[in-house]
């Protein structure tokens, strides 16, 4: 796929920031409003794909390597696991929260009616990984697929 | 009535999906058919967890406990949406593979031999 | 606590967390070494084999064992169950222990056999992951869960099938199977959401409880219908079987293993909704699903061995004779169903002692046929791997350079046409005697099925490996010693199976029959047990 028009470029460049901080905003505040790990990571990962489809796929491969996508995806659901291991040796049970109610980050129990975003536990910690895993794994998915029908135009 | 047309819509979307699977030879088409055979299934769980006048189920911002629609329906179709995105690369990367080996589409043409 | 108890509290979530970890840290491991990635997948699987007779000695012991996610404290408040629940009993540990040896084998067996592919971190993640939803759907006591492991064994399945892309084949059956698996789960999916929006529980043991209370509402019934069409037909049986020759045809031998387990993991959700979630009110309709789950079985025998006698592929001809054992299965629980789903109450498991019996055979029957088709599938590999070639018109004397090969396949061969001494006499002695005196036509097509597999196999002992010597495969020379230790291990159990079967039926098999018919040890914890 080659890349579009100057203009196409632009609006592109000007929107995935937005679109990223956007998506980190969803990730960050899973815990206490609509959205969390997944949610966000589909929309920085469609910002990514914006930017694959303007700047063309043969641009996003100089910069990025499948290769440290799937690392990074993994390194995603190890995060994910890890937390629930830990659970396991701290709180007593698989993926048992054990950092709520105690002095440390998001330990925090939340006031009725008071958004607080030092709550939750190790919920903010799970969407981080899942939505590294998401962003990782999506836009591997999109890449290798824009690659793969890109071979059959040639 | 009104509260009858999620789930005829639901019926709808299963038929639709199931026609799409089981009458078109496109591959895609059976993909496309797959997604809204889902999409059914999702808006009936969905549909499932409503309750009349409700809002969403936020703890925080709704301090005088107004009704709240179940969360655990809600919880249960993002996942269900999560496994869809994960059937819908698979198949579609495997119709990508199936297309170069045989440059079609078509279900009449595939079950050839090797390249 | 010492450490062993703490190990076996935690042993259900570990048995599930353990692959998946392995799964994850593969590709990581992948860049440090690649044979290291190997030898670190088999000790995964060890680990959680571990793991699984852990759980197998205490639950045969002291009875189920149940394990909450995120919590210790009680989930049962207000009569509703909050959090999910892995809920263990003989049946699901008995699975779990077929599960675990198909796992183990074929990860021993893709050492040397995967060798030359590229891409193996992933087909390696793949197959831990593939493991995980096996043992998932057996160990899990939640609907839903068993819906989400269900599909995470069918992505990595058939991304496992079509891994040898380079084959047209190989890819549109993964295709197939991808299609058919997710009509099967979203069916599943619809018919959980019917039981949901009645009960208000995912937790099979509330479900079997509120079912019993409510009696057998109308969408019960359409919820049962669901489940039993969706899981038949990812379970393999005819009419829905058309997936299964393809896909394990085409698969790669280790992976035509594991897709056993897979398979029966399907199986294995049919009888629990069935004889569990159901327990309570099964007996109430008029018809009874027995005698359905007895013609399904009859038509995936008879089906399996007409198309298995004309197929000129290898391992396609081993997909349709796997799909005949499957039948099997269906014939024996559906022939015990028939009297534990009997509104008649003259007619009890009492009043019919043959009952028990079909069930006993019937899931005795469960791991002989994971056993004895895979060491089909595993010989299959092997003469694939040393010829390049799977065509029964092309193939043939590999006796003279494969002897050890040559000896797996006859033991296949007769332990899966059900010849003493090896395991499938015991199981299918058990399935006819049953069965005959359900009606006498259930096992005179057994017996004919099984005598037709004889010949059909005695036909590829022929083409295979004996006659002429071929002067193409004059080099041809035994496969690699890890090849040739999976397949030993296999044969070993089936030899040890075959010489002691009333030792595996007491102490694994009845049990697990005990826990399947009997769902009030499945419901106990319920009740304050727990």
């Amino acid at each position: 796929m080659k890349g579009m028009s100057t203009i196409v470029k632009t609006i592109a460049n000007i929107g995935f920031p937005i679109i990223t901080i956007y998506g980190l905003y969803v990730i960050a505040h899973g815990h206490l409003t609509p959205g969390g790990g997944f949610q966000g990571g589909a929309i920085v990962a469609s910002g990514l794909a914006l930017l694959a489809v303007a700047h063309g796929t043969s641009w996003v491969e100089s910069k990025v390597k499948e290769h440290d996508l799937s690392m990074l995806e993994s390194l995603g659901a190890l995060g994910f696991i890890g937390l629930a291991f830990l659970g396991l040796l701290m709180g007593g049970a698989f993926f048992s929260n054990f950092l709520v109610d105690t002095s440390m980050l998001f330990g925090a129990i939340p006031v009725d009616g008071a958004a607080n975003i030092n709550t939750g536990g190790t919920l903010p910690l799970m969407n981080f990984a899942v939505g590294l895993k998401v962003i990782a794994g999506l836009f591997a998915i999109v890449l290798v697929m824009a690659i793969a029908t890109n071979k059959e135009e040639d | 009535m009104i509260a009858n047309i999620p789930y005829l819509t639901v019926a709808g979307l299963i038929i639709i999906g199931l026609y799409t699977l089981l009458f078109k030879k496109n591959l895609i088409k059976m993909v496309i058919g797959i997604t809204i055979l889902q999409s059914g299934v999702n808006l009936f769980l969905i549909t499932l967890g409503y309750r009349m006048g409700s809002v969403a189920p936020i703890f925080t911002g709704n301090a005088d406990n107004p009704v709240m629609s179940y969360p655990v329906p809600q919880a249960l179709t993002l996942t269900s949406i999560v496994i869809g995105v994960a059937v819908l690369a698979l198949m579609l990367s495997l119709v990508i593979h199936i297309y170069r080996h045989h440059g079609s589409l078509h279900v009449s043409k595939l079950g050839g031999d090797d390249q | 606590m010492n450490i062993v108890d703490m190990l076996l509290t935690h042993a259900p979530a570990l048995t599930i967390a353990i692959p998946l970890l392995g799964a994850f840290l593969t590709p990581l491991i992948s860049r440090v070494s690649e044979k290291g990635r190997n030898i670190f997948a088999i000790i995964i699987v060890g680990i959680t084999a571990l793991f699984v007779f852990l759980m197998a000695s205490e639950i045969l012991a002291n009875g189920p064992m149940t394990y909450v996610f995120g919590s210790t404290a009680a989930t049962v408040q207000q009569s509703t169950v909050i959090r999910i629940l892995f809920e263990v009993d003989a049946l699901s540990i008995f699975m779990a222990i077929i599960g675990i040896i198909l796992s183990f084998v074929a990860v021993v067996y893709s050492y040397a056999f995967m060798e030359k592919n590229t891409g193996l971190d992933k087909y390696y993640t793949l197959l831990l992951l593939m493991t995980t939803g096996m043992l998932g759907m057996m160990l899990t006591g939640d609907m839903f869960n068993f819906f989400v492991f269900l599909e995470i064994t069918s992505i990595a399945s058939a991304a496992l099938v079509a891994f040898w892309t380079n084959k047209a084949k190989a890819v549109e059956a993964g295709f197939k199977y991808i299609v058919i698996s997710t009509i099967g789960a979203l069916f599943v999916l619809f018919a959980i959401a019917l039981l949901y929006g009645q009960y208000d529980a995912l937790n099979m043991a509330k479900i079997a409880q509120s079912l019993g209370i409510s009696g057998f509402t109308f969408i019960d019934k359409i919820a049962l219908v669901l489940f039993i069409a969706a899981l038949a037909m990812k379970g393999g049986l005819a009419p829905m079987h058309m997936w299964l020759p393809d896909a394990y045809g085409q698969a790669p031998a280790s992976i035509s293993l594991l897709l056993i387990g897979a398979t029966q993991a399907s199986l294995y959700g049919l009888f629990r909704i069935v004889f569990t979630v159901y327990g309570e009110v099964i007996s109430l309709p008029a018809i009874s699903i027995g005698w359905i789950l007895v013609l399904l079985g009859l038509i995936t025998m008879l089906i399996g061995v007409i198309m298995a006698i004309i197929q000129t592929d290898f391992k396609r001809l081993i997909g349709y004779g796997a799909v005949a054992e499957l039948g099997y299965m269906a014939l024996a629980v559906g022939t015990g169903l028939t009297i534990v789903a009997n509104a008649d109450p003259n007619i009890t498991l009492q009043t019919a002692p043959f009952a028990m019996k079909a069930i006993t055979g019937g899931l005795f029957h469960v791991i002989n046929d994971a056993l004895d088709i895979g060491l089909l599938f595993l010989v299959a590999g092997a003469v694939y791997y040393a010829t390049k070639e799977t065509s029964l018109n092309k193939l043939g004397g590999l006796a003279r350079n494969m002897k050890y090969t040559t000896i797996f396949f006859i033991i296949g061969l007769l332990a899966v046409s059900g010849l003493p001494p090896f395991n499938g006499f015991a199981s299918k002695l058990l399935i006819y005697e049953s069965t005959y005196q359900l009606n006498p036509i259930l096992s005179i097509v057994a017996i004919l099925s099984s005598i037709l597999l004889l010949a059909i196999f005695v036909k590829v002992l022929h083409s295979v490996f004996l006659g002429p010597a071929l002067p193409k495969y004059e080099t041809v020379r035994e496969v690699p010693k890890s090849m040739l230790l999976a397949m030993a291990v296999i044969a070993g159990i089936i030899i040890v199976f075959g010489l002691f079967p009333q030792v595996i039926v007491t102490n694994l098999v009845e049990p697990a029959a005990n826990a399947l018919v009997n769902n009030s040890g499945y419901l106990q914890w319920l009740t304050g047990g727990f």
